[in-house]
């Protein structure tokens, strides 16, 4: 896992849950391109943060060779889907399935930088604590941030937190009470592999939450 | 609705692409199945990428809404499961 700061010429800013594409070009030509969520608040340095897949035509490259002062090409930025603006109140349940807490990250830095005070939950699924993607930040939360932490492969020793998948008793446990979709109510956002947006949103609606205020990144089986 | 497996992505995922062909931000469009008449909007249609190029599905009847394949740097645009397409 690796956090690079990016600088790109003409940037017209992002907004929090967005994505950029990278693209790589072989000297024969041959082009990879993937998506990133974009990790920092609009305003800060703009920032991704990459897990490395072993098979992985792009993550690689940038987990172990980009150094300071490579260039590649950047398209973005990408996405208003999975955008939170505190205009959109809340409060907020935020649900990522490893990597996925990307974009979720950005948008409570953007809560911050933006003075919401929304209430805000993250429920985070990670294999195991040594998985868990900015820990120390998360380790402290702002005022009116919960973090829960589901650890569903290995625990450390004396763990008290939940340690399995996130299923329908997790989420009634930690999700805001559902409220019709005509009162504005909690807003959802989860994102990470497919199958692990798939439960949690079904589990939402079926918990009352209104599918429109359920919103969903899915990317596919290893991360992005 | 169906349930997708990890073999999917959505329509999230795509936003580039649909950027590089519509020149705008295509994400929010509202797209209606020609087929079941279902209407979602583009980033939550699923989405498949099985090498030559990418497969957009309803999320309600999974017939195949657009199909994007990449040739010779020409992209091939196959809109022809989509009743509309609206921005």
């Amino acid at each position: 896992m690796r956090t690079l700061r990016l600088e790109v010429a003409d940037w017209p800013g992002h907004r929090a849950g967005q994505h950029l594409d990278v693209r790589l070009t072989a000297d024969d030509g041959y082009q990879a391109e993937r998506a990133y969520s974009i990790a920092s608040a609009p305003g800060e340095p703009l920032t991704i943060t990459v897990e490395r897949l072993d098979d992985g035509e792009v993550s690689p490259y940038l987990t172990e060779e980009a150094g300071q002062g490579d260039e590649f090409e950047v398209r973005g930025p990408i996405g208003g889907y999975f955008v939170w603006e505190p205009a959109f109140g809340g409060p907020l349940l935020l649900a990522a399935g490893g990597s996925g807490v990307v974009p979720l990250r950005a948008i409570l830095r953007h809560r911050v930088r933006t003075g919401s005070q929304v209430p805000v939950r993250l429920l985070y699924s990670s294999r195991s604590w040594e998985d868990v993607i900015y820990s120390s930040e998360l380790d402290c939360p702002p005022e009116g941030v919960q973090v829960i932490h589901t650890l569903t492969r290995s625990q450390p020793p004396a763990w008290t937190g939940y340690a399995r998948r996130v299923d329908k008793e997790m989420l009634a446990e930690v999700a805001w009470p559902a409220a019709p979709s005509s009162s504005g109510g909690p807003l959802a956002y989860v994102c990470g592999p497919t199958s692990f947006v798939e439960s949690v949103a079904t589990g939402l609606v079926g918990l009352g939450y209104p599918a429109d205020r359920v919103k969903t990144e899915r990317f596919g089986a290893t991360g992005q | 609705m169906r349930i997708l497996d990890d073999a999917a992505v959505d329509g999230n995922a795509i936003g580039g692409l649909l950027i590089e062909i519509f020149g705008a931000e295509m994400t929010t469009a509202t797209g209606t199945c020609g087929s079941c008449g279902s209407v979602s909007q583009v980033a939550e249609l699923s989405v498949y990428r099985p090498g030559l190029g990418t497969v957009v599905r309803c999320r309600v009847c999974d017939t195949v809404l657009m199909t994007f394949v990449k040739i010779r740097g020409v992209t091939c645009v196959d809109l022809q499961g989509l009743a509309s397409l609206t921005r």
